[in-house]
């Protein structure tokens, strides 16, 4: 770990104008940030600690629910709203990390989780990522743990979180402040695809600062995350699925789906709905839909079992969401 | 006392003492110390003025070191050496190599070897100016695929024709398997405190076989062994990867030599994954030939594994594959690759961990040819003799396993249908393996003083790498003494005490718990030769000692003075005369996702027969730590090697995936009644291996069994499961 | 400016590098804190903060300003070990002893998490109470690697332990 200067950011706007400086990261729950940075794959000369901000609060919002970018994975798990209302979020957190790392990550650290690539990690092999330019070395290693859907020759990785992918689902919002504006960005946004700037994440500029998820008025219908992962606990997805699924007359009439681990963002395509909305659940079209998703998928050799793991997680969740049998 | 073991031991000494305690289920003497927080283990000791030194690896996959550049980091803060002396150790000794590992560290034969240690007042600077080193190297090209390099035959085993057999067989089995590399994984990592004072070295480390490791640590910094001690009473888990001395212990020594001040260096979990033991990946062929009743006729089992070209080690795949089963015709050979992936060496179970498995799978497939209960097929096939030499079998209990197993688990026999049992969107599916361990002693010392006031001290330099050792050595002490385990005192870890076996191979138990039992005997005949009466006729209880006519308190017969004995303990023809092993068998039950081919293990079974057993609980322990391991081994174990560099991708906890609590089902144990004379003059065999070898092939039975997915590749993560699994 | 480490005050550290595990393994000198893999990824760090376990790895010190941290030399001694203590040691839920410590940390946070009804993934009914079940133990305890294999007796010990609270 380099020696960086640590600042506690006492106010927002403080840390807003810190972190506009370049070589500034802010550091929340830590949960990701110190790991990277004992890698020197983070070496900020200047540490923000927002850990003490007053963004920890879960609060209404209309008919929806805010909640703030510093409240714990924990808290968000275990608010009864959370849980009756938005259960696929709970369920989502629920399946990530262990409750050691939920009582320390927040929403907002969460959101700017950096990957799991096993070259990003280590820095004696190159990664675009991490030091544009460099080159990549998953394409032509290893890419067990990596994106079959909208890589870029430039970077397959993958964003590795859970919760995010629920809030996709959910159509949450990200709201976002700098030291003299404010803006929100729909998490289906937020995240990007890699092309040639892999090394960006996401939409966040310097200076600034997630402050909140607003989710929107519960929709209610069934939901569901399915995480499919190599043990029963404390590992990252092969593939994931968040569903919010309703049907009237044995007709979906909702279809929000959104998936992890098979690209650089949580991936919502809206074509899926499109396309479910109005009809009758069947394994027919549940192949219909898969085969939707995955129409442009590429696999990397170690990675390509993801592109059928995907259809068939998609094809166990409507069958649970909707009672169609196997 | 000393005793080269030529003739078994049938006395059963330990059965017709009187204390009661040998093999009784005894809390472990330093528990208290564990759940409390305070036993030490290496870089726990407080030592005034430590330095703290990181060791620098190098990212090419062969070449040399042409120049590393101290100015680079001497100038940065707290910085106070870089340490580069040629005595810096490239690799990791062998088990009971007892001389220096490869040097010199700047001859670099894998991605990621340690060339050089940084050493600063705090851990913080050292670890930032280790990245910050300045190293010039000159790359070369080398393999790193063991596929893509010719082999070389280790070692064949070749009786009759086999592929007659084969020909000729009324069912047959010919498959081929692979298997991932495995990681010890420790919790504790590699780690020491060398302190250099009046010509004199201490090290406080993390090793599990110090008489060894002496000789190593002295051979590799050019000492004499009287000059070297090492201090490692607690072990935060070896499996192998602590058997020889590693890179830590020779760097930490050079700096305290160097620079006169005592230096701690603890490898990075990334260091520990990166230049540490692997166990090799193995492609392995098995081929079975029977008769119309399931009864072997031919048997063929080959391995490829892989190593480092100059490693003498070569996972031995086939080790318990030559006396398992019958079958007269029989073809076993071993062959090497040499690439450049870090040392391959023992990781828990070496050979028998990945080598039983594969052939439990291809009885398993034989079993459902011939129409047979997997357990009757077994059943019909132990052999009478050792297939290839010849040599009458100790006492063996892989029928009474497969038997008792069977009850205790429910089994039901009768021929295998898979795909009969559908919970949801689970199939539910059993599956049976044979279990197998060679069993090894070797030489041990331990003394045994009676103290005047009746209580005893059990010193030894051997370690418990939480095996259970401290309980057991007291036990069989307490045993012969005719004391309480609570009145005994045993030290360990410590080259100051009698050399002792050393922890691996399975060897411990039996090793060091002879040599005690021997300075129990020496310190009785003493304690007779007193009293005039022959040693066998004392009966030694609750701190009295009692005679055909008599009866004294020790501590009178003491008269206030200690009294000790030294056991030593050699293997001898006992040993070579017969085939002695472990045996036992494992039934597991698993649930098959039918949608993403996720496997989990619902309960598992283990009948293991270990000898006589020294403490019913640790020995328990023991299986169950083996059997958890089978689900690591079966499921979800794989190291990752990239095929451009051969660097390992997964070189941490997060990615390399040992079994969590959530994977480890309800585990049941049975311990057989056995005592095996040949095997130890205390009748005991080991347990720390073989709840590990075989119990991988359950999980593969049960999982075809279930969703009739037969997955010839291990581990049998989701994505092999759905591709092997019938679609309908 | 300080860090309470089982009732005791520390002054922060220097060096803001300094991680809340090498922090009270060295500062503090409580070595019963384990380092195992110092990335957040086997749980032998595991100390309650302020009445919740977290990873001490991934904390930095500074960052722990006013914090009360419980490790587990506070919860038990040689002379009179707690409840959870005891029962690792009566079910032998440990071998070689290293991760020890961060298990029974850990799980003396679980069970008071329980008992708060915080639901986990392996709670079936997201909105109801949940139970002490095995499967609830093992989920909520796969924080905590253990090489060794004692899973089987760390599930017996907890389960028998919070039979005593109860």
């Amino acid at each position: 770990m380099r020696p960086f200067d640590y600042q506690r950011a006492e106010r927002l706007a403080h840390a807003a104008q810190l972190t506009a400086q370049s070589d500034t990261l802010a550091l929340a729950g830590g949960t990701n940030l110190v790991d990277l940075m004992k890698l020197q794959v983070e070496t900020p000369q200047v540490l923000v600690d927002i850990g003490r901000l007053p963004l920890g609060t879960i609060e209404a919002e209309g008919d929806g629910l805010r909640i703030g970018a510093l409240v714990s994975n924990t808290d968000t798990a275990v608010h009864p709203r959370v849980r009756a209302d938005y259960p696929v979020l709970a369920r989502a957190i629920l399946a990530g990390a262990t409750q050691q790392l939920r009582n320390k990550a927040t929403t907002g650290g969460n959101l700017c989780q950096r990957t799991r690539c096993y070259y990003f990690t280590n820095i004696d092999q190159p990664c675009n990522k991490r030091e544009p330019g460099s080159g990549c070395g998953a394409i032509d290693g290893i890419a067990r743990i990596h994106a079959v859907l909208g890589a870029s020759t430039h970077c397959i990785a993958t964003y590795p979180g859970d919760m995010a992918v629920a809030m996709a689902a959910l159509d949450a919002t990200v709201e976002i402040a700098s030291e003299n504006a404010s803006r929100s960005v729909p998490v289906r946004e937020f995240h990007r695809l890699p092309g040639d700037t892999p090394e960006r994440d996401n939409v966040l500029e310097p200076g600034e600062i997630i402050t909140a998820v607003t989710l929107p008025a519960p929709v209610g219908g069934t939901q569901i995350y399915r995480k499919v992962r190599e043990r029963s606990s404390y590992a990252f997805a092969l593939c994931s699925v968040a569903a919010v699924i309703d049907l009237a007359d044995n007709r979906f009439t909702r279809a929000d789906l959104a998936f992890g681990s098979l690209a650089h963002k949580p991936w919502h395509d809206p074509r899926l709905a499109d396309l479910l909305i109005g009809k009758e659940p069947s394994l027919a079209l549940f192949d219909k839909a898969a085969d939707l998703l995955l129409e442009d998928t590429q696999g990397y050799g170690e990675n390509d079992f993801k592109i059928p793991l995907a259809r068939r997680t998609l094809a166990a969740v409507l069958c649970e969401a909707t009672g169609v049998e196997a | 006392m000393h005793l080269k073991q030529d003739k078994p031991d049938n006395r059963n000494v330990l059965d017709t003492t009187a204390q009661g305690v040998i093999g009784a289920p005894l809390t472990r003497p330093e528990g208290l110390l564990k759940v409390t927080g305070t036993a030490t283990y290496a870089a726990e000791y407080e030592v005034e003025g430590c330095l703290e030194g990181v060791l620098v690896s190098v990212p090419i996959m062969s070449g040399e070191v042409l120049s590393i550049d101290e100015d680079s980091v001497l100038a940065m803060p707290g910085v106070v050496a870089v340490i580069s002396d040629e005595r810096l150790t490239g690799r990791a000794a062998q088990g009971t190599a007892g001389e220096a590992p490869f040097q010199p560290a700047q001859t670099v034969c894998y991605w990621g070897q340690p060339v050089a240690l940084v050493v600063a007042e705090t851990f913080e600077q050292a670890r930032d100016a280790a990245k910050h080193l300045v190293i010039e190297t000159r790359a070369q090209d080398v393999p790193v695929d063991p596929e893509k390099v010719d082999t070389k035959v280790e070692e064949t085993t070749r009786t009759g024709d086999l592929a007659h057999a084969m020909a000729e067989a009324a069912h047959s089995v010919d498959v081929e398997f692979t298997t991932e590399g495995h990681a010890s994984a420790a919790m504790e990592p590699h780690a020491a405190i060398a302190q250099w004072q009046d010509d004199s070295l201490t090290v406080h480390a993390s090793l599990q076989m110090l008489k060894f490791n002496r000789a190593e640590l002295a051979d590799s910094l050019g000492l004499k062994e009287e000059q070297v001690r090492l201090v490692s009473p607690y072990v935060g888990g070896g499996f192998g990867s602590k058997l020889g001395i590693s890179q830590e212990a020779v760097a930490a020594s050079l700096a305290a030599m160097h620079l006169g001040r005592p230096v701690r260096v603890v490898m990075s979990r990334q260091q520990v994954f990166q230049t540490i033991m692997r166990r090799s990946e193995t492609h392995q062929r098995v081929r079975l030939a029977a008769d119309n009743e399931g009864r072997l006729t031919g048997f063929g089992h080959e391995a490829r594994v892989s190593n480092l070209p100059g490693e003498s080690f070569a996972e031995p795949v086939l080790q318990s594959s030559q006396f398992l089963y019958a079958g007269e015709n029989r073809l076993l050979q071993l062959e090497i690759a040499r690439i450049h992936r870090m040392t391959a060496g023992s990781v828990r179970a070496p050979g028998e961990a990945v080598g039983v498995q594969t052939v439990e799978q291809a009885m398993d497939m034989l079993a459902e040819k011939a129409g047979i209960d997997p357990v009757e097929l077994r059943l019909r096939n132990i052999p009478e003799k050792h297939p290839a030499n010849g040599k009458p079998f100790s006492s063996r209990k892989l029928a009474e396993a497969l038997r008792e197993g069977a009850k205790a688990f429910g089994w039901e026999p009768r021929p295998r249908k898979p795909r009969h049992t559908r919970e949801g969107e689970w199939w539910i599916g059993t599956g049976v393996a044979s279990a197998a361990r060679v069993h090894a002693v070797v030489e041990a010392k331990a003394r045994v003083t009676l103290r005047p006031d009746g209580t005893a001290v059990v010193e030894t330099d051997m370690t418990d790498i939480g095996t259970g050792t401290y309980a057991i050595l007291g036990q069989v002490a307490g045993e012969m003494l005719g004391l309480m385990p609570d009145d005994i005192d045993v030290r360990l870890g410590d080259t100051d005490f009698p050399a002792g076996s050393g922890s691996g191979g399975s060897w411990g138990a039996a090793s060091c718990g002879s040599a005690v039992f021997l300075a129990c005997e020496g310190l009785r005949k003493k304690l007779a030769e007193r009293l005039k009466v022959a040693d066998d006729g004392l009966t030694l209880k609750d701190g009295f000692v009692r005679w055909d006519g008599g009866e004294k308190a020790l501590t009178e017969l003491l008269d206030g003075k200690p009294l000790d004995a030294t056991g030593h303990f050699e293997p001898g023809d006992s040993t070579e005369d017969m085939a002695i092993s472990s045996y036992g068998a494992f039934f597991a039950e698993v649930a098959v996702n039918h949608w993403t081919g996720e496997t989990r293990v619902r309960r598992m079974t283990g009948a293991f027969g270990i000898g006589r057993v020294l403490n019913a609980r640790t020995a328990r322990s023991q299986c169950l730590g083996g059997m958890t391991w089978c689900i690591g081994n079966a499921l979800t174990e794989t190291l990752l090697f990239d095929p451009n560099d051969g660097h390992l991708v997964n070189c941490d906890l997060a990615e390399y995936h040992v079994p969590v609590n959530r994977d480890v089902p309800d585990l049941d144990v049975l311990l057989l009644e056995e005592r095996d004379g040949s095997a130890s003059p205390i009748q005991a065999k080991g347990v720390g291996e073989l709840g590990l070898c075989g119990g991988a092939g359950a999980i593969a039975n049960a999982i075809y069994d279930a969703c009739g997915a037969r997955v010839f590749a291990y581990p049998m993560a989701p994505n092999r499961v759905l591709a092997a699994m019938p679609q309908n | 400016m300080a860090i309470s480490i089982n009732g005791q005050d520390y002054p922060l550290p220097a060096d803001p590098r300094t991680s809340l595990l090498d922090f009270i393994r060295r500062e503090a000198g409580l070595t019963g804190t384990k380092k195992g893999c110092d990335h957040g990824q086997c749980g032998a760090c595991t100390v309650i903060v302020n009445g919740i376990r977290i990873n001490s790895c991934l904390s930095l010190a500074v960052t722990n300003d006013g914090d009360e941290v419980t490790t587990i030399e506070g919860l038990g001694t040689m002379a009179a070990p707690g409840t959870m203590q005891e029962a690792f040691m009566a079910h032998d839920g440990f071998q070689c002893g290293y991760c020890t410590p961060g298990q029974i940390c850990s799980a003396t946070a679980m069970l008071q998490e329980l008992a708060a009804g915080w639901p986990s993934d392996a709670t079936a009914d997201l909105e109801a109470a949940p139970t002490l079940t095995d499967e609830e133990i093992r989920e909520r305890m796969s924080g905590n690697l253990c090489r060794c294999g004692a899973y089987a007796n760390i599930v017996a010990a907890i389960r028998d332990a919070a039979g005593e609270h109860a």
